[in-house]
């Protein structure tokens, strides 16, 4: 049986291998080949060597301004998102009437694409802020509130499930042991049920950061980086980038390659924390 | 071994069979294709493409870029093995970056047919852009609602038809007056909102800025279509002022407002007859029309120049030119680009394709091939053609072609914005514009 397993393995990976191919490393070697060139369309381009990288930051401030930007929003999704969602998940794990339900409703905005939830938290947020005349585009620390918002709304749910899954693993024993003898709900929480959904913690922390650190369609549909691109994520920079003006094509591909360093090495932290906490557990 | 025998085996059969599958997609040498710039006319160049079939058997693919992204989606469609084999740029500038894709079109019919010769894109002795459409933009306005103005007992101005109105005094005057009388007008607001969404910009950051800019050139006797232009001082900015802060102080939306409305927005508004003027072109008429409950009526939609305090702009008309030029793709099959120069003078030259110009585009071309008979039907190109036609009327051409990428225009656009907001002064929006044309020309 093993045998003939690994002689078929070829004819079972294959598939996927070249749909691993065509739609993630072809393009992706294609991409870092044109950061170091000119080009218009991707199939006609000319060697430049470093100059897109140091264009990249040089040029204008807008790619550090995205980055700061997106990593003190990256900042506040986590520690809200997580928060929120820890909240919900203790409570809907209580034996509550409808508690099913209530997941349920949690979870469906994650089911919205991003662009209709933005433009959806567009009208509301504005029709908020009308109010005090203003709108969305106004003033930047509304594009950033409005991002955190539509981002826990979106996230809390998926993040909620893992969480609940994390408390619903805690052996019934161990609290039922803590209770007779005498801890009270606080201490349960605190002693029992947090350092046990601790790698629920980590999986959760890390989604959001890279979720946060991707996000696109939502940034785009609410406020496109109004006001002057002060509310423009890193990914919605590069997009600019690219399209913005002509003969930057490769400036934004540069910019694309150094995201794409940071995103992986914020994976590369989350696969080794993960995989150390499961030796230790 | 054995195993890895088998193994490239079957690598290499996979392999055959999925590039044989788009193999068997083979470009047919019988179709062309063409990347269609306006959104507005997709369903017109549908008809187009089946009438060309029906008479010439010649298949014609016509793809449309979504509003704002022909760019983004002609640098996509050109990287592909069956490319658009026409497509157009916007002026000098696209053409730029365009050039390595555009064939030479001076031997062409079409190039033949092209009555000012000096509207084409041509560089050394080639002749690669030719311009297929031309448009004009003012101020669209509802003569109906101005005509109640006028009629009004308590009316300050002396003027009894938009005709005296020759300059910016005279045009603020009235725009005031309106406001003050909005409600015995029935309108919210004398202008439909100055819509400063990102995206959504163009008619302000763009149109606007081309009559001061063009005054500037005109001014310096700067040459187009050469490179001294990297740097302006924008001279003429308190015109842009004065014409700006009439538009975002008599509007139907409150100017903090301003950063979330849309083009369609402003033009639904105007069809709702809840406001007597905006600013934009005559391609705009099939925004009106379409819109639900539309009150204007066609023969009340009229134009008007935009006069912004210019010494000398009581002649001044509309700003009429083109952004639209066609180009054939050069890397096309010769037999592509043979059938796509066909098609484009088919287009314009026969009986079929004319009807189709002018009845279904609405455009009013720049071709010889076109009686004066042959012109479109709708009310703002019927103003458009009357302007064209007025003595001792100075057009305003579209010189804002030379202007700096995408990304001068949003910044620009961004700036207004945030001086319609309270944010930032004029002072600092002139001073950023004049600092980012010289970053941005390239």
């Amino acid at each position: 049986m093993h045998k003939h397993l690994n002689r078929y393995f070829g004819l079972f990976a294959l598939p996927t291998l070249i749909a691993f191919s065509v739609a993630f490393l072809i393009p992706f070697l294609l991409g870092i080949y044109l950061s170091f060139t000119e080009f218009t369309t991707v199939s006609d381009a000319s060697f430049v060597g470093f100059s897109n990288y140091i264009l990249a930051f040089t040029e204008n401030s807008n790619f550090l301004n995205a980055l700061w930007f997106t990593v003190k929003f990256s900042f506040v999704t986590i520690i809200t998102v997580n928060l929120f969602a820890f909240l919900l998940a203790l409570a809907l794990t209580k034996k509550i009437r409808g508690r099913n339900l209530f997941r349920a409703v949690f979870f469906m905005p994650n089911l919205i694409g991003g662009i209709v939830l933005g433009y959806i938290w567009q009208v509301i947020i504005n029709g908020i802020l009308l109010f005090w005349g203003a709108d969305i585009t106004q003033n930047s620390t509304y594009g950033f509130w409005g991002l955190v918002v539509l981002t826990n709304w979106q996230m809390i749910g998926y993040m909620m499930v893992i969480f609940i899954a994390g408390i619903n693993n805690i052996p019934p024993q161990l609290i039922e042991a803590a209770k007779i003898d005498g801890a009270k709900p606080s201490q349960i929480l605190f002693k029992i049920t947090l350092p046990l959904t601790m790698p629920a913690f980590t999986i959760c922390s890390f989604l959001t950061l890279t979720n946060s650190f991707k996000l696109f369609d939502q940034n785009l549909a609410l406020t496109a980086g109004a006001p002057a691109r002060q509310t423009a994520m890193l990914s919605l920079d590069i997009y600019n980038t690219f399209y913005g003006k002509i003969g930057s094509e490769g400036v934004g591909q540069a910019k694309g390659v150094v995201f794409f360093l940071l995103v992986a090495g914020l994976a590369a932290l989350q696969l080794y924390l993960t995989k150390s906490r499961e030796v230790d557990g | 071994m054995k195993k890895t025998i088998s193994f490239f085996v079957i690598t290499a059969i996979f392999i055959c069979s999925v590039f044989s599958f788009t193999g068997c997609k083979k470009e047919d040498s019988e179709t062309i294709y063409y990347l269609n710039f306006k959104p507005e006319s997709s369903a017109a160049w549908g008809e187009i493409a089946t009438a060309y079939k029906n008479e010439k058997g010649v298949e014609l693919k016509v793809v449309t870029a979504a509003s704002g992204t022909y760019e983004q989606t002609l640098k996509s469609e050109m990287a592909k093995s069956s490319a658009p084999t026409i497509f157009q740029v916007n002026g000098p500038k696209g053409y730029a970056s365009w050039k390595s894709y555009c064939k030479d079109l001076k031997n062409t019919a079409l190039y033949e047919a092209l009555a000012d010769k000096s509207l084409a894109i041509s560089e050394g002795d080639g002749v690669y852009a030719i311009p297929y459409v031309v448009e004009g933009y003012g101020i669209i306005y509802n003569a109906e609602i101005l005509d109640k103005y006028f009629a009004l007992d308590n009316k300050k101005v002396s003027f009894n038809s938009v005709d005296d109105i020759k300059s910016f005094a005279d045009l603020k005057a009235v725009v005031e007056d309106m406001t003050a009388n909005k409600e015995k007008l029935s309108i919210e607001g004398v202008f439909a909102s100055t819509s400063l969404k990102s995206g959504e910009d163009w008619r302000w950051q763009t149109h606007l800025a081309n009559i001061p800019l063009h005054y500037e050139f005109k001014n310096n006797k700067a040459n187009l279509s050469s490179d001294d232009l990297s740097e302006i001082k924008f001279e003429y900015a308190e015109n842009f002022k004065n014409i700006f802060d009439l538009y975002i102080n008599n509007s139907i939306t409150d100017k903090k407002l301003l950063g979330s409305k849309s083009v369609s927005d402003s033009m639904a508004e105007f069809a709702l007859g809840k406001c007597a003027m905006v600013q934009n072109g005559n391609w705009a008429w099939s925004q009106i029309k379409d819109v639900a409950g539309n009150t204007v009526k066609e023969e009340n939609i009229k134009f008007m120049p935009i006069y912004t305090g210019v010494e000398g702009e009581e002649t001044q008309g509309l700003c009429i030119g083109t952004e639209n030029y066609i180009c054939i793709n050069k890397n096309a099959s010769a037999e592509q680009q043979k059938l796509s120069e066909d098609f484009l003078y088919w287009l314009y030259s026969s009986e079929t394709g004319k009807k189709m110009v002018t009845e279904k585009l609405d455009f009013i071309v720049p071709f010889s091939t076109f009686e004066e008979s042959e012109a479109p039907n709708d009310p703002l190109a019927k103003e458009i053609i009357r302007y064209m036609n007025r003595d001792n009327i100075t057009t305003i051409p579209w010189d804002f072609t030379v202007f700096p990428g995408q990304t001068f225009k949003e910044n620009f656009g961004a700036s207004l914005l945030s001086y319609a907001q309270g944010t930032k002064t004029f002072d600092d929006v002139k001073k950023e514009m004049v600092s980012d044309w010289k970053k941005e020309y390239k």
